[in-house]
């Protein structure tokens, strides 16, 4: 009777959990994106600038957290902080805090990449207008580099909210975790739970990056 | 006599070791047209865009109504809304409507109120035949199109000196014509100060007060306009002519 182990998301509130788990990965996700976006902008638009020293340390941190797996940075983070600088705040925030560090080094390098793209003559012509440096950004730069940087934002944000999954390794009870916490409790009566129950998630995972992967290859398709 | 509005005084320009100006000195007066020929490769362009800090000079001086600007000054965003500069590949800005564009510097550089720059920017467009465009992308008009809103963005900023840097150079013959009838009325009824580099020389001919001829980054020739066209002072000059078909 494997489709019996169905009753399982019925039985209690354990789909209102799953949802609630699905709930702080998406949550999480969302802040760090936002967070790491504008603090990746300002990243990006630095390296872009002459000074040698300032692109040699953003390009340093860009490297650190592309090398660094996603997992020994939430481990950082969540144990070494508290210890080391008392900085005690929930396990939700340590990890937002590093995904929005590795959201920022990447978009950092999206960032510059896109305004290095935009031709150089566009440049030239606002600076001929008068424009400050701060002006060409704003009003030149980065509007046309957003169009440039959208679809490999889109596919970072999928990555991001793949990413989430990781969460339970820190004793966050995100999605993945209350399935297991479910599929366990009922490892006795329904052995065939596993199935669905991961099925689900997959299907709620894939309900959120499909439409953005589809956005993207759309938006990388129209240039 | 006329006011003298720009004077450059031995400047030279180095790329590493190479010399691609070498002391070059001319005076313009208010409402003057200086017209930079020679062949290409011959540093017409890089001696424009020093003139308005797009490179930098290496020696000598710029003096712009008598204010000195030496190699190492590095503010030129003063300078340049009084320097009008319109480019070869007119460089509209292609995230904005042409009134964006227009509109974009004077309001938020000189801090004009839009409202006045709106009015001022719809006289300009009227005078290049192109008032109906104002809600439109650059993507929707033609090569010609463009650069003559180009022309009117650099206008709309009250320019005392006037760059044009081979503004003519990528468009179709017939787009042509209509660029440089709006350059001469500029020159002819505006009394605009103006700087071209050109290739066109039946314009240059009609439109150049002064004519300074550069060959490997040197001024072989400054002539007035009319005696540069019928007899220069240099045979490099006149072989130039010859071979220009002029």
């Amino acid at each position: 009777m494997a489709h019996s182990a169905i009753n399982v998301f019925l039985a209690g509130d354990n789909f209102a959990r799953i949802m609630q788990g699905l709930w702080t990965s998406v949550w999480i996700a969302a802040v760090s994106l936002v967070l790491g976006l504008i603090l990746g902008t300002i990243f990006g638009v630095l390296r872009t600038l002459p000074n040698k020293i300032v692109r040699f340390v953003l390009r340093l941190y860009l490297e650190f957290f592309r090398i660094m797996p996603t997992i020994v940075l939430l481990y950082l983070v969540y144990y070494i902080l508290p210890r080391q600088l008392h900085i005690n705040w929930s396990a939700s925030w340590m990890a937002v805090l590093a995904f929005a560090l590795w959201v920022a080094a990447e978009f950092s390098d999206i960032v510059r990449g896109a305004i290095e793209s935009v031709p150089l003559s566009q440049k030239e012509s606002g600076l001929a207008l008068g424009l400050s440096r701060l002006q060409l950004f704003r009003y030149v730069l980065l509007p046309q580099a957003v169009k440039l940087e959208l679809p490999a934002t889109i596919n970072l944000a999928t990555r991001v909210i793949k990413t989430t999954s990781l969460l339970m390794t820190i004793s966050i009870i995100d999605v993945i975790a209350v399935g297991q916490q479910i599929i366990e409790a009922n490892n006795q009566q329904y052995p065939n739970a596993v199935f669905w129950i991961y099925g689900l998630i997959f299907i709620l995972y894939f309900v959120i990056d499909y439409p953005l992967s589809v956005w993207a290859k759309r938006l990388a398709a129209k240039k | 006599m006329a006011k003298e509005i720009l004077r450059v005084e031995h400047l030279n320009k180095f790329y590493g070791d190479r010399q691609v100006l070498h002391d070059i000195n001319f005076k313009l007066e208010e409402g003057e047209v200086l017209t930079l020929l020679g062949p290409s490769g011959s540093g017409k362009s890089t001696l424009l865009r020093c003139l308005n800090g797009l490179e930098q000079f290496n020696e000598g001086a710029i003096y712009f109504k008598g204010q000195k600007i030496t190699p190492t000054d590095q503010n030129w965003q003063e300078l340049r809304q009084k320097i009008g500069m319109v480019f070869q590949s007119y460089d509209l800005f292609p995230n904005l409507t042409v009134m964006e564009n227009i509109l974009l510097a004077p309001t938020k550089v000189q801090k004009r109120p839009a409202a006045e720059v709106k009015d001022e920017a719809l006289k300009l467009l009227d005078r290049v035949g192109l008032v109906k465009y104002v809600d439109a992308y650059p993507r929707e008009l033609s090569g010609g199109q463009k650069q003559r809103i180009a022309i009117v963005r650099a206008l709309a900023m009250h320019p005392e000196v006037m760059l044009f840097d081979e503004v003519t150079a990528s468009l179709d013959p017939e787009m042509v014509r209509g660029i440089l009838q709006i350059m001469t009325t500029l020159a002819k009824k505006d009394h605009m100060t103006m700087i071209i580099v050109t290739h066109e020389m039946n314009f240059a001919a009609q439109i150049a007060d002064q004519v300074l001829f550069l060959e490997d980054g040197k001024i072989i020739e400054n002539t007035p306009g009319e005696q540069f066209f019928t007899k220069p002072r240099t045979d490099r000059a006149q072989e130039f002519l010859t071979s220009m078909d002029f």
